[in-house]
């Protein structure tokens, strides 16, 4: 408990010396307000927007894209990563394209989605699927493959079909795989959502980033962030929750990493 | 008790296996053996590493097909799996998001036992193997011994008529080996079940089993000792090892079993020990 004070007052003594660095750094004329801003202008421009309550729709759409991204990808890479995880032979075909799709810039993409799929957040859903359909994908395969032998053979000896191992093997075993990618799949639906309202919109959070920038309001870009940070510490956060539920028979050191 | 006069539990008939490898290259692993098993009959596989004893019992299981020869289990070919046996692994086996109770439930349940039922009969076996208070833990919350305790329950629950054991108390410390050598001796004697106990440690084999195969290093590695254990039950396994029944059993088996072990290390030297 005492070391993991010690550790939050260095994480918050981190925050304060460079927000200190910044607003002594634009009072002296070190750094030129118009482009670094102020963290003062900052804080006040992000409590404006939440106290008139403009920046709430703009949430709303990010969340609800990358929620959809978030389900559809996931869904889509848990049934592919498990289908073709026990097709030798159709793996083998594929693998070269997925490894040529998932090594290709997404953003290359956003102007054909937005073509296909209009301004709206279906573009943007779109972009964020790419991005975690093949993060899950590839988890998933992998810990259908790589399911422990022993276990493998312990559950034909107990007398399992093809199906009952599905039920009480592979698919935990993926779920775990799924889980440990999460984190990942999470922040990649965010970076689709953004990316995408950021490169043609008419709401979210990457289209007010992308506003603040055409009219050189540094404040703005700079408050967009921030409200995009703590949204992503937010969603992380959900996510902890949710892992530590379903995982409970992890043992604790997997889970939280090098911590204790 | 050599399960020649009545029907054996699993007999072995003319069995060898030739691995194949990718190079073509052959390596004969187990030359054609004979083997019968009697109801009930515990019999211990005893041989150097790496010398096919756990080839020779995932045969039995089913988990391999034999190059030659072919596997009768109450008088009937194997084909697959085989139904009527558990297996008890060397390695940790357990389904590590499942808790001990339902490790132990899940192989009722696929039998189609019903879940209730399942599970309160897995309890029992969890309490048979001393583990009442332990149902809710899972694997990684357990020690090796009790997690081993949670494998044989899992697998005496289905009720086998066969039990197969590669090596099952190997990674277990001395005097959590002895203790689990007991319970399983404890479990068997109520049930009578024919068990293959595959396992390098001599003094393991003697203390538990009906009668000891010596097995040669490989390749082509044959049965070349067949010796009775006539120590009366139950038996303490520990107890057993000062008697001079024990002493003698292990000179005479030992004196064979040394100049195959010594041959297995002159053969594997500097190889990669073959995949069991």
């Amino acid at each position: 408990m005492r070391a993991r004070a010690i550790l939050l007052f260095w994480q918050i003594a981190v925050l304060v010396l460079f927000l200190a660095l910044w607003h002594f750094g634009t009072a002296i004329g070190w750094l030129d307000p118009f482009f670094f801003s102020r963290p003062l202008d900052v804080l006040e421009r992000t409590w404006r927007d939440f106290a008139s309550g403009v920046i709430w729709r703009h949430l709303w759409i990010t969340l609800l894209e990358t929620i959809l991204a978030f389900v559809i990808g996931s869904v889509g890479g848990v049934v592919a990563g498990f289908w073709l995880a026990r097709r030798e032979l159709l793996s083998a075909i594929l693998q070269p394209y997925l490894k040529a799709i998932n090594a290709m810039p997404r953003v290359v993409l956003a102007p054909i989605f937005a073509l296909w799929f209009g301004l709206g957040i279906w573009s943007k859903v779109a972009l964020g699927v790419t991005l975690v359909f093949f993060i899950v994908f590839f988890a998933v395969y992998q810990g259908v493959r790589e399911v422990n032998p022993v276990l493998v053979a312990n559950a034909r000896m107990l007398g399992m079909n093809e199906r009952q191992m599905l039920r009480h093997l592979y698919l935990p075993a993926a779920l775990s795989w799924m889980f440990a990618s999460l984190h990942a799949a999470v922040g990649f639906a965010l970076v689709g959502a953004v990316v995408g309202e950021y490169l043609g919109s008419a709401a979210g959070l990457g289209y007010r980033i992308q506003q603040a920038e055409g009219s050189f309001d540094v404040t703005g870009v700079f408050s967009g962030m921030l409200v995009l940070a703590i949204f992503v510490l937010v969603i992380d956060a959900i996510v902890s929750i949710i892992e530590r539920r379903l995982l409970v028979w992890r043992p604790k050191a997997a889970l939280t990493g090098t911590e204790g | 008790m050599r399960g020649e006069a009545h029907q054996a539990a699993v007999r072995l008939e003319g069995v060898s296996i030739t691995y194949r490898f990718p190079d073509g290259r052959r390596y004969p692993a187990v030359a054609p053996t004979d083997l019968a098993i009697a109801p009930g009959e515990f019999v211990a596989l005893v041989g150097p590493t790496g010398c096919g004893k756990s080839t020779l019992l995932n045969v039995v299981a089913g988990l391999v097909t034999p190059t030659t020869g072919r596997v009768l289990v109450d008088g009937t070919p194997l084909l697959g799996i085989n139904t009527r046996a558990g297996y008890l692994f060397q390695q940790e086996a357990l389904f590590p998001w499942k808790t001990a109770l339902a490790n132990v439930a899940v192989g009722l349940e696929v039998k189609g036992v019903p879940r209730a039922q399942a599970q309160e009969r897995a309890r029992q076996w969890l309490a048979r193997v001393g583990l009442a208070g332990f149902a809710d833990r899972f694997p990684h919350e357990l020690s090796g011994g009790q997690k081993k305790r949670v494998g044989l329950a899992q697998v005496l629950a289905r009720e086998p008529a066969i039990l197969l054991m590669d090596e099952p108390f190997g990674p277990l410390d001395a005097q959590t080996r002895a203790i689990m050598g007991d319970l399983l001796l404890e479990l068997w004697s109520a049930e009578k079940k024919a068990v293959l106990f595959v396992t390098h440690d001599l003094e393991e084999a003697i203390a538990l089993a009906d009668r000891v195969l010596i097995m040669s290093a490989g390749p082509e590695a044959r049965i070349i000792g067949d010796h009775p254990v006539p120590i009366p039950r139950p038996r303490d396994t520990h107890e057993v090892r000062l008697t001079s029944t024990f002493v003698e059993i292990h000179r005479t088996l030992w004196h064979q079993l040394r100049s195959e072990v010594l041959k297995g290390y002159a053969r594997s030297e500097g190889k990669e020990e073959p995949v069991s």
